[in-house]
């Protein structure tokens, strides 16, 4: 008997527990929106102390983030889930990588700087943050390309290789092709992170931001929403709207994380469907 | 068998070549951020002395005193309120997704719980300043709220994704068996899952702890904005200090590059690369061991 009433009690402690977690991410969401939505209008983006040039900053440099990671991350997974012999040298590999993942990006960012700032005397440039952020992405990629990869069936190579292809034309036609889905997936998931990162821009893009709005230089200092908001938040000046502006900011990444989140995983979900024919 | 000089063959190697050097370069890229750090961080004890960075709290640069165990014990202390609140919730929450949710609630709580990794850390570091530090203020009757508290308690909710997604990974992938024979013998679901689930889960569990760990004691923004960034130690958890992130935001933009004050900040993010280091150590360990 008491055992039951024990299962009882804890079965609700889980409901609850699992209710207060989904409470919290629903008031974050409407807490952040409220305050902020009133004050997303043009002038918001145009208007003197206008984020147009820290939105467009934080495009720049995930997309420029991406080119720079995009290749080399994906071409470690393929090597680590197509290539790699059970070894020393893979094992290193994987720690490497592991370790990668977990270096907190403060740190990656002190590295951005010593590099581009310092050794190379750039200053604080969208290129030294993307660059950077590049290395953020880096593990992350790896380890979606591996597991995407992992996900195809193996009769689907051999069946492949049987009829005489190499290597590389079966990874082409019929590996990358079916693990697609998963890849995009993982690259949504990637750039959503790598959107809202700041400690890592701070000391690599800056906290400036250019004169010119959509300014496509390289060497323009590129302070984005994320570094926006911060630098808001840390340092308001007196006598300004600061702290609209800042509102106004949180929501408006809220925003961009929640329309990554959800509408960039439907066309991945159709891909499914169309390339494979069944669900996840 | 010779080997066939054909196009295809040749683009096979190469392409293999290319899938090659991408996963070396990932690898150098480690070692380069450790050699960089670690060269910069290294050089602090030209002028002031190892003993006095790891054990002395005095932190005054501008009269070459730096003791940085101030810091140390902020982001230790901060880790482990974070660690205390947010471990229970998260593993609560993985082991109702994976055995007690109906499947369609389920299938709603996995991507909120994704969403909540998707915010950016100063989201959180804003909603922490205007929300939790003021009701730090009100509850306890702390002159500004600021301190360990408010960082231990942002960190904890930041830190649930990774608890929760390698838990109920853990959980979800476990035998059936073992499920299926503790009911058979009469055993309780709540029986089932605190005596046989979870016990068998621990090497997983441990991992997304550990992980959260590397998380929170690496977690910047956030941490500095609620933090109070005063560089005394920690006596209460309600008064304003510093962790070595935080420090090192604060500082950095105000300190010449190679000066010893500038230097000491390099050795700080060195300490927090080595501790994520040790971290991903233990991980391979609890991985292992769950293998054996």
């Amino acid at each position: 008997m008491q055992a039951k009433q024990i299962n009882t009690l804890a079965t609700i402690l889980l409901w609850f527990s699992a209710a207060a977690i989904v409470a919290i991410l629903v008031w974050f969401l409407t807490f952040i929106l409220g305050r902020g939505l009133p004050y997303l209008n043009k002038d918001f983006f145009t208007g003197p102390n206008g984020v147009g040039g820290q939105l467009f900053n934080s495009f720049y440099i995930l997309l420029l983030s991406l080119i720079f990671s995009l290749p080399i991350g994906v071409g470690a997974g393929i090597y680590l889930a197509e290539y790699a012999p059970d070894n020393k040298l893979t094992d290193i590999i994987r720690l490497s990588t592991e370790s990668l993942a977990t270096v907190p990006s403060i740190v990656l960012g002190l590295f951005g700087m010593i590099v581009f700032v310092n050794v190379l005397g750039l200053g604080f440039t969208i290129l030294g943050g993307a660059a950077t952020l590049a290395l953020l992405n880096l593990p992350i990629l790896v380890r979606v390309t591996e597991e995407s990869l992992r996900g195809v069936p193996s009769s689907y190579r051999e069946a492949s290789l049987a009829l005489g292809a190499t290597m590389w034309q079966t990874l082409r036609k019929v590996v990358l092709p079916t693990a697609l889905p998963g890849l995009i997936t993982g690259t949504t998931l990637v750039a959503g992170r790598a959107l809202g990162e700041t400690a890592i821009l701070i000391f690599t893009a800056g906290m400036n931001v250019s004169r010119y709005l959509f300014d496509v230089h390289l060497t323009a200092p590129g302070e984005t929403l994320a570094v926006h908001l911060f630098a808001l938040k840390s340092n308001p000046l007196p006598g300004t709207n600061a702290d609209q502006i800042a509102d106004g900011t949180a929501a408006l990444l809220i925003l961009m994380v929640l329309v990554f989140n959800l509408l960039l995983a439907l066309p991945s979900r159709y891909l499914q469907h169309r390339l494979i024919g069944k669900k996840d | 068998m010779p080997q066939k000089k054909s196009w295809a063959y040749f683009n096979d190697h190469l392409v293999r070549y290319l899938f090659i050097s991408s996963a070396v370069l990932v690898s150098l890229v480690i070692l380069t951020i450790i050699w960089f750090v670690g060269q910069q961080g290294l050089a602090t004890f030209k002028e002031a002395s190892p003993l006095e960075f790891f054990t002395s709290t005095v932190w005054s640069p501008d009269t070459g005193k730096f003791g940085a165990l101030t810091f140390i014990a902020g982001s230790l202390g901060t880790t482990l309120i974070a660690i205390l609140l947010g471990a229970p919730l998260g593993l609560a929450g993985a082991v109702f997704m994976a055995k007690v949710a109906p499947a369609s609630l389920r299938a709603i709580l996995r991507p909120v719980t994704e969403l909540f990794a998707g915010i950016p850390s100063v989201v959180y570091g804003y909603v922490g300043i205007i929300v939790i530090v003021d009701l730090i203020r009100k509850l306890t009757g702390s002159p500004t709220g600021f301190g360990m508290l408010a960082a231990g308690l942002v960190l904890a909710i930041m830190i649930l994704p990774t608890i929760i997604s390698i838990s109920e990974d853990t959980l979800r992938a476990l035998p059936e068996m073992y499920e299926e024979a503790s009911l058979a013998l009469g055993a309780t679901r709540w029986q089932t899952i605190w005596r046989v689930l979870i016990p068998a889960a621990t090497p997983g569990i441990l991992t997304a702890v550990i992980l959260a760990m590397a998380r929170a004691i690496g977690e910047t923004m956030a941490v500095q904005m609620v933090i109070g960034n005063s560089p005394l130690f920690p006596t209460s958890l309600t008064n304003p200090t510093s962790t070595l992130t935080s420090n090192i935001v604060m500082e950095m933009g105000n300190t010449p590059f190679g000066s010893t004050w500038n230097n000491a900040l390099f050795m700080m993010s060195l300490v927090l690369l080595l501790i994520s280091l040790i971290l991903i150590i233990l991980v391979r360990t609890a991985a292992r061991k769950g293998n054996a």
